[in-house]
């Protein structure tokens, strides 16, 4: 399995090598789709280069990263394309290992149910097995590597592709059990993009369930592990904050990051639905949608735990691709990662209703995002509504490709306990209908 | 006529009291005939307060405008000075200006250290300073004032120069008109009725290529020791008028001509009232023009490191009106009368213009010329740029002679949005004979619909970079004193002959900017409210419902309707 792997890797590193040293570099790093204000690395180089004209990089709108990013620059601002090449790669092999121990997680989990007699025995058909299961990490790095998303994020060295790795880390820690390595990473991806919070449930559920701890409000080691996890995670966050402060001896960065993050004041047209939506918006209007956006992002969190709480992977891939299209400033570096994970689900394709409508959607809106933005920006020819119009459409697509999995999946459960063929009381087929 | 003799009475009142109080008024207005065949018309009026506004209550103002006096006192101003210009100077053309102004309004105003909060006062003063000037100097608020650290020196009596007091905004949109200028002739002691300001008629003032009007107040010293501190208002108008617009294409002008009036007499309240033309000529254009009425005075005076010779007409001297009704005075060129070829470019002066295509980033780039032969003398430059252009400073390139030339001093302030513009000040050493090019990237931000003005798609003014340079005189001059010399020549103060200050402004930019759809916000609303609700229906749909197997028998009201039908067409019911 390490063969092809590696093949892949240099496959990747070799397609992102040229791509850095082709004109195309600069073209890719302009590109509103793939560098948001948040994180181009423009940004980054501005933010060195106030902190080296004596000026706090967080006095001004133009820098809004984390200060461990600019001080981790500071550093390897010279081996920036193989720093972000690495990053890339990292990604890639967290995941993969990720996803390989989940699938014996998974896997030993479907043999004790079986055990239990859980399973219905009309559904021997959607039982899992180690054939179809192998090839599946090799894949996930294979969407994550050759994604041309992630290609331009790392050509355009988006940021991104940074919390793309420390979320790819915590899934790995999660997987591999690990409480304080998950707590390390979740409050790390926290840290640099707030939004990741949302993935503390689903970690906390994955935690409990490899150490056999039911989730019970009546259980003394529930209590005693949340807590547990979620002590470490706020110290974890206290400490990278508070490391922060003593970085550049203001706290300004607070504002500058997550203020910046939660009231939008930046409408540089980008994929996500925020941009457009405020530069129209009623001036007395503005603060209530964007309470009303962000607390969407955020509060999906509780019932997707309560109904996914018996499956805390799909309920974290739900998550990344709920952040991706809700939050305020998307690119196409978070698309890549949660696209990555869908072979992890190739086995509810069966399931799937609008996979071909939905994945064309997706294609021809990421073709023609370009194409738009050309005609309104240099072209003249076209105006803000045809730009705006594909982010739309994207995220419309978007929406029905993550709906479509989760409908897949709970049908999947459905079919898991009842058998894959219903019959009505009087054996003729039935039909499954959600009420 | 009574009226005038009334005004002479009272004019003799005043010197005589005076005498005591010491307030004075100067007039002057200088006339030079620029290289290119225009003309420019410099005002200067000048009027002395002599008390301390900052230490004594004064409640008597006899010349000096009260309303002025009052606001000095009220917000405890240290150095006022205030532009309103209509047009742009050709440095290139028409060489090197006295005093030049941004296009649009400008203002920037010391305060005293005793002020606590100066942006509290800066607030006060540009809403009163509104209405006094009849302008639009109330939209100056914190996105487009600045401090600069080094731009601006107090130009008077000052033992502060601590930056923080400064403040510094100018509003190049500013469209300046007669309802400026009639306020800003209220405040001289004679209004426009008789003197040198009675040449001010609107009508001919505003159809020039250039009009520059301003208002400076500023402390000074009384006497030579320096013991006593008067204040100084200067008021000061310079115009130029086009050979072609107004000389119908010839280079001859006289006052009649520019202004369509003729001095008659000067203030009777003025100690001083002259009309100085620039009889120096350039190169080998000397002498090729008379001056009529032939004056016999002759003045030689310091101007931009240079010795110029003016002909000079005091009308204060005895029995000057009584020889001839009134004063029109009158250059006449002898020589071909247009085109004297390609003009010998100034020692210093700088353009601006921006570089790139389509509406997402751009750059801003300045060329400075120095014309110097032998002396490099460096130059500090202000740019102020407002927040929705994202500067972005790691990409600021400076190129003299294919050369980075790196600035000695760089002060940068970053913008906030929507709160203060950006503040970028940099020292930079000038070779001689040298083009230095500037440059910085930017980026065009995205506004909301209501942040955009009328007309977004005109574009959005950007302020002129402010380039303040002293130059090596080409000869040594000895500075006379303040109160003995002419008033063009002493506004900035020198310290030695051998260089000379000046202020260059390179032209406003015009930025055009991303706009969104202005017709659509409630459409814009729904459709992405409608994409939320896509997201949020579909999730709430498979939350809360459950998979079951369809049960055939229960009907909802649909089928039951169907079924009605079916029996009507007499089909077998569903």
């Amino acid at each position: 399995m390490a063969a092809p792997l590696v093949l892949v890797i240099l496959v990747a590193v070799t397609i992102r090598a040229v791509l850095f040293r082709s004109s195309l570099a600069a073209f890719i790093s302009e590109r509103v789709e793939v560098v948001s204000p948040l994180n181009s690395w423009k940004r980054v180089v501005e933010g060195m280069a106030l902190l080296d004209l004596d000026v706090s990089p967080y006095s001004g709108d133009v820098f809004h990263e984390t200060p461990l990013i600019v001080y981790l620059f500071h550093f390897l601002v010279d081996y920036v394309e193989i720093v972000y090449m690495f990053t890339d790669v990292l990604t890639a092999v967290a995941l993969y290992l990720a996803v390989k121990e989940y699938n014996k997680v998974s896997f030993k989990q479907q043999k004790l149910y079986l055990e239990l007699n859980k399973y219905s025995a009309g559904s021997i058909d959607l039982l899992r097995v180690p054939t179809e299961m192998h090839y599946v990490p090799l894949k996930v790095a294979i969407f994550y590597l050759l994604n041309p998303y992630t290609i331009l994020s790392c050509v355009a060295k988006s940021t991104c592709a940074l919390n793309n790795a420390i979320i790819a880390l915590f899934i790995l820690a999660t997987v591999k059990g690990s409480p304080l390595l998950s707590a390390v990473f979740l409050s790390l991806a926290t840290y640099q993009s707030l939004y990741p919070i949302t993935l503390f449930t689903s970690a906390l559920l994955f935690l409990l369930q490899r150490q056999f701890i039911p989730v019970k409000m009546s259980s003394r080691d529930f209590w005693l592990f949340t807590c547990q996890y979620s002590s470490l995670f706020l110290g974890c966050l206290t400490v990278l904050i508070c490391h922060s402060f003593f970085l550049l001896n203001s706290w300004d960065f607070i504002h500058s990051i997550y203020g910046f993050v939660l009231s939008v004041p930046d409408l540089t047209p980008n994929i996500g639905l925020f941009w457009y939506f405020f530069a129209e918006m009623f001036e007395h209007f503005s603060l209530f949608f964007v309470c009303v956006f962000q607390i969407n992002v955020f509060f999906y969190t509780v019932p997707l735990t309560i109904k996914l709480k018996e499956h805390p992977m799909f309920l974290m891939f739900v998550q990344l691709a709920i952040i991706c299209i809700f939050k305020s400033y998307p690119t196409v570096g978070d698309v890549a990662l949660y696209m990555s994970l869908l072979p992890m689900w190739a086995h509810l394709s069966r399931f799937l209703r609008n996979i071909f409508i939905v994945s064309c959607m997706l294609v021809v809106c990421s073709l023609l995002f370009p194409v738009l933005w050309h005609l309104w920006i240099y072209a003249g020819s076209a105006n803000s509504n045809f730009f705006y119009a594909i982010t739309l459409t994207f995220n419309v697509g978007q929406i029905l490709l993550v709906s479509d999995y989760f409908y897949a999946f709970l049908r999947r459960e459905y079919h898991l306990h009842h058998g894959l063929y219903l019959t009505k009381k009087d054996g003729t087929e039935a039909t499954l209908v959600l009420k | 006529m009574a009226a005038v003799w009334a005004v002479v009475v009272c004019a003799v009142l005043v010197t005589g009291v005076s005498g005591t109080a010491g307030d004075s008024f100067q007039e002057e207005l200088l006339l030079t005939p620029l290289r290119s065949g225009d003309i420019a018309a410099t005002f200067q009026f000048r009027t002395r307060l002599d008390s301390d506004l900052r230490r004594e209550k004064v409640s008597h103002y006899r010349l000096f405008p009260k309303v002025l006096g009052q606001v000095i006192s009220q917000y405890s101003i240290q150095e006022l000075h205030l532009f309103f210009t209509q047009g742009f100077w050709r440095t290139r053309s028409w060489g090197q200006p006295l005093l030049q102004a941004p296009a649009g309004a400008e203002l920037w105003v010391w305060f005293q250290d005793s002020v606590t909060d100066v942006d509290k006062n800066w607030k006060e003063l540009t809403n009163i300073l509104s209405g006094i000037f009849c302008a639009s100097l109330n939209f100056i608020d914190s996105t487009n004032t600045v401090t600069p650290t080094a731009s601006f020196k107090p130009l008077g009596l000052a033992n502060v120069t601590d930056h923080h007091l400064l403040r510094y905004a100018t509003l190049p949109r500013e469209i300046v008109c007669t309802e400026n200028l009639t306020p800003w002739k209220k405040l001289l002691p004679c209004g426009s009725k008789v003197g040198l300001a009675s040449l001010l008629e609107a009508e001919r003032l505003y159809y020039s290529s250039y009009h520059s009007q301003s208002v400076h107040i500023r402390p000074i010293c009384r006497d030579p020791d320096c013991s006593k501190v008067s204040w100084e208002l200067r008021q000061s108008l310079t115009v130029v008028f086009d050979m072609y617009t107004n000389g119908q294409g010839k280079r001859d002008w006289s006052l009649f001509k520019m202004f369509a009036r003729t001095v008659t007499e000067p203030c009777p309240l003025a100690t001083q009232s002259k009309i100085y033309v620039d009889s120096s000529g350039y190169d080998k254009e000397l002498d090729l023009f008379e001056v009529t009425p032939p004056s016999y005075l002759e003045e030689q005076v310091p101007v931009h490191g240079d010795q110029r010779i003016y002909t000079v007409y005091d009308l204060l001297k005895p029995g000057f009106f009584n020889t001839s009704r009134n004063l029109n005075v009158a250059l006449r060129w002898k020589g071909s009368s247009a085109d004297s070829g390609q003009p010998r470019p100034p020692v210093f002066h700088a353009e601006r213009y921006v570089s790139g295509y389509g509406l997402q980033t751009g750059v801003i780039n300045t060329m400075i010329y120095n014309n110097h032969p032998y002396r490099a003398f460096p130059v500090m430059i202000l740019e102020t740029v407002p927040w929705y252009l994202r500067l972005y400073v790691h990409t600021l390139t400076i190129i003299t002679k294919g050369k980075e030339n790196k600035p000695s001093y760089i002060h940068y302030v970053p913008a906030k949005d929507r709160q203060r513009p950006h503040l970028l000040e940099m020292l930079i050493q000038l070779p001689p004979n040298s083009i230095t090019k500037i440059s910085i990237q930017f980026e065009r931000a995205l506004l909301k619909w209501t942040e955009y003005p009328p007309d977004p798609n005109h574009g959005f003014y950007i302020s002129p970079s402010v380039l303040s340079v002293l130059i090596p005189s080409v000869k040594n001059l000895k500075t006379n004193k303040l109160e003995e010399s002419s008033l063009f020549s002493t506004l900035f103060p020198s310290s030695d002959g051998s260089s000379y200050f000046m202020r260059l402004y390179t032209e406003p930019l015009l930025v055009n900017l991303p706009t969104p759809d202005f017709s659509m916000p409630y459409n814009v609303i729904c459709l992405t409210c409608t994409v939320v609700a896509v997201g949020y229906g579909s999730f709430y749909n498979l939350l809360t419902r459950t998979f079951q197997v369809e049960d055939s028998k229960q009907g909802g009201l649909a089928k039951k309707i169907a079924n009605l039908i079916r029996r009507l067409r007499g089909v077998p019911p569903l």
